[in-house]
């Protein structure tokens, strides 16, 4: 079984919610929705107070070459367009919208049919994904189409479907694999089309062993889709250790993965690709896990942007009694949720609930050098010197020590048995190194 | 409901601690300790008694009284320094001196360097190499062990023995040939199960490869010191011993004599002076192995493994230098 080579770890799997199937969320009566959703240039709103929208207009538009455009997922008035509090309770330009029945716009094929046939030309299709406002929905959301703007003289070799989903608790993934299988896997063979490629390959873990079987048996009526098996290991879904894993490949230090040739897409990019593509739907909705160990009953939803993510814990009757604290994604990379008064944007998969038993931060003891950490670095680095550089603010010695080169998968600090908060400090190293660098190539 | 936290991720963290960790090593310490309870009696239970419980009061006396701080006396550090240097003396040293090494131990080689984590040097070697250095009649003179299992019936609690190393360095010195010396010592199989003079904890090899193998399975310790470290001295002491058996003992008895099991599974491993990266570990292992046998075959003591472990602690900072872990990414790309 393929997998990456330096370090990872096993946090336990804890994919509560794999067997139940996706439910899709009522809408909301008042939906808010942050006009830049994506990594990159902020997107200009176009919808003014008063305005009615319906399902699919846009209503932000992302103009600069990194940026992606905002569909409406309801049908209504436009209430007022404000600044409101994300997750983080940083305040940013949002349109909120009072829901009104659910009028889609005519052009969008909302039939239940599966369309097989890929009539558009490549470069048809990248125009469709940048104009559906197709982001990357394995969390960084960056602009799906300028991935397939191949800088001159680099060449693509493999497209690569991210579905390792190999952060614990979240299920989201595995059920789009397991309902929407077929969709999914035309949209990879659109993915595949655009850079005239003979074959798509699809990367899962071993831990979802169904949906191997499941995905290798329907993709026998498809052509040039390879199905690898991946021993379970995390960050295996981490882009440079996937392209490791399938490719032998090694992304070099402060590269992309079009410098060795890879394309890497997030199942549920996929998916939206085929359904702006084949459906003319553009991207408005979310998968959404709702987990956690205390959590009764836990689900997987459809649902639109916009919606409060209070909506959703109060549909599964209000936070359980022991809950520490609130993430956004998965328990290893995730955020911890800051303001609840918030709203469901684009890549937004998960919603953990971790209870206090397992939240609560261990007693910080000596390093004792163990070298845990540096084991378990998927990228080779010595976070117990990095950790001390940054509480001593030496930027300089961060940088020559390829801090810059941390994915902040969190293996560190979850294996350390002194229970050091090594990715916090790391993490602070690295926003400060950065900007040193800008700082210094701007000059 | 309480107010709900926010932090960094990651939100989960493994079960491990530091205090696992310590503990687990001691279970591991604990079929060398049996054995060595058989093999030499009350005075070992004593003995070892006694420097478990001095390092542990020496480490709480300085930091309730002296750093005037938390004590850690529970996470079991102390208690493994206590049992690795009690493993390290012959039984039959006077109880005064075990408590100066466990002193000397805990005060000077761990506490003053800041406590756990920050010592160069393993405290239980410094200890022992204090004694050693400080009293190294006493030291060196070792009860035989009572042989339970072949002569059950002999009383041997008076009669002293040298180690095998120290019959062969004084044989070899009064011009004896290696074969001739080979005769007059205990046989594999009785080094094995302990048949032999020496410290506590260093006779029964079998208990101490138990030890390792249960650390090795709960991820305490990795392959690459202990591995490096007996795989390079049984090679250098092959080498020796094919260039002038006369002189050179057999590696297989190298590997099996002295402290050399002992030290490289519980001592060389300690994870606070040990090199970090795995090529590290191995170059950290490879030189304690070199330098026991050349201590053993051309040094005055006859045996070499605590300093050859202190010495490459010391180059532990140097060796974490030049020996980075690889990093990904470095591999030249193939063209495409």
């Amino acid at each position: 079984m393929k997998t990456f080579k330096l370090g990872g770890v096993h946090p336990d799997d804890n994919k509560f919610a794999h067997q139940s199937s996706i439910e899709v969320f009522p809408l909301p009566q008042q939906a808010v929705l942050f006009a830049t959703q994506h990594l990159g240039a902020p997107s200009t709103v176009v919808v003014e107070k008063g305005d009615k929208v319906k399902v699919g207009q846009l209503i932000a538009r992302g103009d600069a070459f990194i940026s992606a455009n905002l569909h409406s997922p309801y049908s209504g008035t436009v209430n007022k367009v404000d600044l409101v509090a994300d997750l983080s309770g940083i305040k940013k330009t949002a349109i909120v919208i009072d829901v009104e029945g659910d009028e889609w716009e005519q052009d969008i094929d909302l039939t239940a049919d599966i369309k097989r046939e890929i009539t558009l030309s490549p470069s048809q299709i990248v125009e469709k994904i940048k104009e559906k406002g197709i982001v990357g929905l394995g969390g960084a959301c960056f602009p799906t189409h300028v991935k397939f703007l191949i800088p001159q003289g680099k060449k693509a070799e493999y497209m690569i479907i991210n579905a390792a989903e190999c952060e614990p608790y979240i299920t989201i993934d595995h059920r789009v694999m397991m309902e929407r299988t077929e969709e999914l896997l035309i949209g990879a063979c659109i993915l595949r089309d655009i850079l005239s490629l003979p074959t798509v390959h699809i990367g899962v873990e071993h831990n979802k062993a169904d949906v191997i079987n499941h995905l290798k048996e329907v993709a026998k009526s498809f052509k040039g889709i390879k199905i690898h098996t991946l021993r379970t290991k995390y960050p295996q879904g981490a882009e440079k250790q996937l392209i490791k894993a399938i490719t032998k490949r090694e992304v070099p230090s402060g590269k992309l993965p079009i410098d060795v040739g890879c394309i890497v897409n997030n199942v549920n990019t996929a998916l939206a690709v085929y359904e702006a593509v084949q459906k003319n739907k553009p991207l408005i909705s979310n998968y959404v896990t709702y987990t956690g160990k205390s959590v009764k009953q836990p689900k997987n939803y459809l649902v639109r942007l916009g919606t409060p993510i209070q909506s959703i814990i109060e549909a599964n009757g209000g936070l359980p009694e022991d809950t520490e604290k609130l993430i956004s994604g998965g328990p290893m990379m995730g955020k911890a949720i800051a303001n609840l008064d918030t709203y469901i944007t684009k890549g937004f998969s998960c919603v953990l609930v971790i209870n206090n038993k397992e939240g609560k931060r261990a007693e910080i003891n000596h390093c004792i050098r163990c070298a845990k950490c540096v084991d378990v670095c998927p990228m080779g680095l010595e976070p117990y010197l990095l950790a001390p550089l940054s509480e001593k603010s030496n930027w300089e010695k961060m940088e020559k020590m390829h801090v810059m080169d941390c994915i902040e998968c969190g293996s560190c600090q979850y294996t350390c048995p002194a229970a050091r908060p090594l990715l916090d400090w790391i993490r602070l190293g690295k926003n400060k190194t950065g900007a040193m660098i800008r700082a210094r190539n701007t000059k | 409901m309480a107010l709900l936290q926010f932090s960094g991720s990651p939100h989960i963290h493994t079960d491990e601690s530091v205090k696992k960790i310590m503990w687990t090593v001691v279970i591991a310490l604990i079929p060398t300790m049996i054995f060595s309870f058989l093999f030499f009696g009350i005075d070992a239970i004593v003995l070892t008694l006694v420097s478990v419980l001095s390092c542990v009061f020496v480490e709480w006396l300085i930091q309730k009284f002296l750093l005037k701080g938390k004590t850690t006396i529970l996470d079991g550090s102390a208690v493994i320094t206590g049992l690795l240097l009690a493993f390290n003396l012959p039984s039959s040293l006077p109880i005064w001196m075990v408590i100066v090494g466990a002193i000397v131990a805990i005060g000077v080689a761990k506490m003053t360097f800041g406590g756990l984590g920050n010592n160069p040097f393993n405290p239980a070697l410094v200890g022992r190499v204090f004694l050693l250095i400080s009293f190294p009649q006493q030291m060196t003179t070792w009860p035989k062990p009572h042989y339970w299992f072949t002569q059950p019936s002999v009383v041997t609690d008076a009669t002293t023995g040298a180690t095998p190393l120290g019959v062969i360095k004084t044989g070899i010195a009064q011009g004896q040939d290696v074969s001739q010396l080979m005769d007059t010592l205990p046989t594999y199989v009785q080094m094995l199960l302990g048949e032999r003079g020496g410290s506590l904890g260093e006779v029964a090899a079998l208990a101490i490869i138990a030890g390792g193998l249960f650390m090795l399975i709960r991820k305490v310790i990795s392959w690459h010191i202990p591995v490096a470290f007996i795989g390079s001295a049984f090679v250098f002491a092959a080498i020796l011993h094919l260039v002038n058996a006369n002189i050179y003992i057999p590696p297989s008895y190298h590997i099996l004599s002295g402290g050399l099991l002992l030290g490289a599974i519980f001592m060389a491993t300690d994870m606070v002076t040990s090199p970090m990266s795995n090529w590290g570990k191995i170059i950290f292992g490879i030189g304690c192995g070199v330098l026991t046998i050349i201590i053993r075959v051309a040094g005055s003591y006859p045996e070499g493994v605590s300093f050859a472990i202190l010495i490459m602690n010391a180059l532990v900072p140097l060796i974490n230098k030049g020996f980075k872990p690889k990093r990904f990414g470095t591999h030249k790309i193939k063209s495409i």
